[in-house]
């Protein structure tokens, strides 16, 4: 619920912002789809974890020493929002001044997305592929084979 | 939820008009935002609004899982073909101005033959998902009934 209250506020800040592409998403996936995903997914979880047994020291120290370095790393970036930062000064300027002379199209989004950068959306329209090829594959195996093994310990909760 | 008749007529006005809203951004997608992912996932969350109100089942029939595998691979398929089209057309891969004579034009077509396959495919992988999701639980209860025996 919260996540899609958060989704739905910030779909309205990006349509504040003229963001209407982003904001179409947001509203859509966020609000909409993810949701409904997570409440399926709350109906199949268990209701209780089962308590972790003893604390990954290594996991703990892989996860500091990557957040310095990411920390450490941050300080290197430009500063936001300045105008001679690469972002601003590398491919964009041309979108935004060629788009409407190279395709005839306003919406310079959907001319960036589909135009100048079709491979990368058809490398995106693959992971969604594959993703859903996944999300099959992990579901359709049938529930019962690894309950069959454990049958005689009846007292643990549904998995 | 099929009951609830309240539920019944919203959903019955609805369904149309977010369907038609898909199609509008799909097809509108290069004059105003929107494109192929989000009219992909607008169609799809119509559809799981169909599946909520009047169950998983008559959602199956109006659109059968086998018809969203096929969608799916369909879209990246006509993705593929559009960018090889370009080549065999005498350009580039996803080369679009081989396609027609006028470049506005060519690009225009490419971009919305393009972003159609986007959208088609994010509306088949968004339903799968959804019904994999919600069949899972009837096939979770079911090995529980089963256990019980």
């Amino acid at each position: 619920m919260l996540f899609a209250i958060y989704s739905l506020l910030s779909a309205g800040l990006f349509a504040v912002l003229d963001a209407g592409d982003v904001a179409l998403t947001e509203a859509a996936v966020g609000a909409g789809i993810s949701t409904i995903l997570f409440l399926a997914v709350l109906t199949l979880a268990g209701r209780e974890e089962r308590p972790a047994r003893g604390k990954n020291r290594l996991a703990l120290a892989v996860v500091v020493v990557t957040g310095a370095c990411l920390i450490y790393a941050a300080g290197d970036l430009p500063d936001f929002g300045e105008a001679d930062n690469p972002v601003q000064v590398h491919v964009a300027p041309y979108y935004i001044e060629q788009t409407y002379a190279d395709m005839g199209i306003p919406n310079m989004v959907a001319a960036v997305l589909a135009g100048y950068r079709s491979i990368d959306t058809m490398g995106e329209a693959f992971v969604i592929l594959t993703a859903g090829l996944g999300v099959v594959a992990l579901l359709s195996v049938p529930p019962r084979r690894r309950r069959r093994g454990q049958k005689p310990t009846k007292s643990e909760d549904d998995s | 939820m099929r009951t609830n008749g309240i539920l019944r007529v919203i959903a019955r006005f609805l369904i149309p008009l977010i369907m038609l809203f898909a199609l509008y951004i799909q097809f509108h997608g290069e004059y105003s935002p929107g494109g192929g992912f989000q009219a992909g996932v607008v169609f799809a969350a119509a559809w799981i609004l169909f599946a909520l109100i009047y169950g998983l089942d008559a959602a199956l029939e109006v659109i059968p899982e086998r018809a969203q595998f096929v969608l799916a691979c369909l879209g990246v398929l006509l993705y593929c073909f559009v960018g090889l089209l370009g080549v065999i057309l005498g350009g580039r891969f996803l080369d679009f101005y081989p396609l027609l004579d006028s470049p506005h034009a060519a690009q225009q077509t490419g971009i919305v033959a393009v972003e159609f396959g986007v959208g088609v495919t994010v509306a088949a992988c968004a339903m799968l998902f959804f019904t994999f999701f919600a069949r899972r639980k009837r096939e979770l209860d079911a090995a529980q009934a089963g256990d019980g025996d």
